[in-house]
């Protein structure tokens, strides 16, 4: 029987798939792991165990009958409760849909079950994952494994603490401006921003539409490769879902392994703007050694620019709020979700439903989006930011021309404590600068962990390519990965 | 000078509907103002002559063929809605008038 504590995803299928175990013995494991060690961390909002051992039992009798039970046959899956799952109670980590059982299933979700994933539950994260921290929970926050008096990030807490943690062995998130890239960053695993429309958006609650990237998470940079293999491509319900053919990410991780020398011929660009007062020193010093690393593996280490990064979070937080404020509409109390009791006017009863129902942080994104969006503000904030958005775009297009892919520092700080940055929304937008320009860009970005800081916190790094090459990013942190033990690295809930 | 007034917060709170806190609108007041004064920054930035980018990746509105096919049934449409009358969604009265303000039975 494998050890689940470290596991990687793609050992646990590989080895369900040869019968060296059974995906409802796995399953076992780690439900028993989540109900022995989930209560100090809080990773999950839901644990489906009677579905999870149904679903692992399902993947078992296709094998026994000769049937292939999936590429991730048996891989104990954490779901972003941001993935609406059919029959599964799904709330985005809101007291406005406390009890929404969706009635149909994400595109995403859809395509891991039927690859042979088993999902445990449903993961913790920033209430309609508007967060950095995971503090914005409404139902309560994660803890990092590394350090229970800090952050795991966000607002995919739950997806980075659980890997972290070895309470799943693969796990989904979203990414709007950061939220996949900053809690694996924040809690040292491996978390993937595909290109947008990589991967459908179906079925999974709208916050920014446009901004909106489904992702993987994984111990290594082959198990989030093996779990976008699955994720990705085409999707009918989704009409911005990108029809090019879905790459070989398995493989492109694998040859960044290979040999001594796997990024001979590649260009990677440094950009001075990511490099900025501010980034904390252990961070640099181990991000720079990171880029050393890199040239030790063959790879010619550039200069890059891209001029308009100081511009990134402003223009970020005035498009994400605005498309917030018109997609956050439909919270109504009408159809789902929660209703105000005793309203004596349908306005009574909108108001004080989502007065009652959402938290500070998806209020203030209402408020301000709702302002930026009026007649008369319009152009001046909304429209002026789309035409900024173009602009750091183009920053990167123009990197691109000089470098296959480009190196940074995941978040300018590692995990900081509960409460430290609360009561300034803006210090909290702010730890977001280093990871929305590939939001904006919509182009794909990887976050590796490569190093501890002397109090023993993750220190990431990001790898950010062309649209539609994440076999790139992939190559390049196989080839880190492979050059480096911080993957090995357990905190202590992964080793007990 | 804030950027924005209380009064001009909770104005905003009605287009938004949602019912603030008088505590809500003074932390929404001095938040918004902040970031507001934040987001300024952007007027420095020459945009003249550049297209707004309204998607990350160009794309053409894709159509599918106009045919029929299976869909949710009324009942599972319905089975997480707050209150419903039969095949209906019902919510408080609409129109002011005559009669019972409350929501009424509903199943």
């Amino acid at each position: 029987m494998i050890d689940a504590r470290g596991a990687t995803a793609v050992a646990i299928a590989d080895g369900v798939r040869a019968g060296k175990w059974s995906a409802r013995d796995v399953a076992e494991q780690y439900l028993d792991r989540i109900a022995r060690l989930d209560g100090a961390l809080g990773c999950y909002l839901l644990v489906d165990a009677d579905g999870a051992r149904r679903r692992a039992d399902a993947v078992d009798a296709a094998r026994k009958a000769g049937r292939d039970p999936g590429a991730l046959a048996g891989l104990p899956l954490g779901v972003k409760d941001i993935f609406c799952t059919r029959g599964v109670e799904t709330t985005c980590a809101s007291k406005i849909l406390k009890g929404f059982v969706p009635p149909y299933e994400s595109t995403v979700t859809g395509r891991l079950a039927d690859a042979g994933a088993v999902m445990l539950g449903k993961l913790n994260m920033d209430e309609f994952a508007m967060g950095s921290s995971n503090e914005n929970s409404a139902y309560k926050p994660v803890r990092n494994p590394w350090s229970h008096a800090h952050v795991p990030g966000g607002s995919s807490g739950g997806s980075a603490a659980a890997i972290a943690a070895s309470l799943c062995a693969g796990s989904i998130g979203t990414d709007t401006g950061g939220s996949i890239r900053q809690p694996a960053s924040l809690c040292g695993v491996v978390g993937m921003k595909p290109t947008y429309g990589r991967v459908s958006r179906y079925g999974v609650i709208a916050f920014a539409s446009s901004l909106d990237h489904p992702g993987p998470f994984g111990r290594t940079v082959e198990d989030a490769a093996a779990l976008l293999e699955v994720m990705a491509g085409v999707d009918p319900r989704d009409a911005t879902s990108i029809p090019s053919p879905v790459g070989a990410y398995r493989a492109a991780a694998r040859a960044g392994a290979n040999g001594p020398e796997p990024l001979k011929g590649m260009r990677l660009g440094v950009p001075d703007e990511y490099f900025q007062p501010g980034m904390d020193a252990e961070v640099e010093s181990a991000v720079r050694a990171a880029l050393d690393e890199l040239a030790r593996a063959g790879a010619q280490i550039v200069k890059v620019s891209l001029p308009n990064t100081k511009y990134a979070i402003a223009t970020y937080y005035l498009i994400c709020t605005a498309e917030a404020s018109s997609n956050l509409a439909r919270y109504d109390g009408v159809r789902f979700g929660y209703r105000a009791s005793d309203a004596r006017s349908l306005e009574e009863m909108y108001t004080r439903t989502r007065g009652e129902g959402f938290g500070t942080e998806p209020k203030r994104r209402i408020m301000l989006g709702t302002y930026v969006l009026r007649a008369g503000y319009y152009e001046a904030y909304y429209g002026k930011a789309l035409r900024a958005r173009r602009k750091i775009a183009d920053d990167f297009s123009a990197a691109f021309a000089n470098c296959d892919a480009i190196i940074t520092p995941t978040s300018p700080i590692p995990a900081f404590k509960f409460g430290e940055k609360t009561s300034d929304p803006l210090q909290m937008y702010l730890a977001d600068v280093l990871t929305v320009g590939p939001d904006l860009a919509g182009v794909p970005a990887l976050s590796q962990p490569c190093g501890f800081t002397k109090a023993g916190l993750p220190i990431g790094l990001q790898t950010i390519a062309p649209a539609l090459g994440e076999e790139v990013c992939f190559r390049v942190a196989g080839a880190y990965e492979a050059r480096t033990k911080w993957h090995e690295q357990l905190p202590p809930e992964a080793a007990s | 000078m804030s950027r924005i007034t209380a009064d001009e917060v909770r104005e905003l709170a009605l287009l938004a509907r949602l019912r603030l806190s008088e505590q809500e609108v003074t932390a929404m007041t001095d938040n918004l103002g902040a970031i507001l004064e934040y987001v300024d920054a952007l007027r420095a930035l020459d945009t003249t002559s550049v297209e707004p980018m309204t998607h990350a990746v160009p794309f053409d509105c894709p159509t599918r063929d106009d045919v029929v096919k299976p869909s949710l049934s009324p009942d599972e449409a319905l089975a997480n809605a707050p209150r419903r009358d039969g095949v209906f969604f019902q919510v408080p009265r609409i129109l002011p008038g005559a009669g019972s303000d409350a929501e009424g039975g509903g199943s």
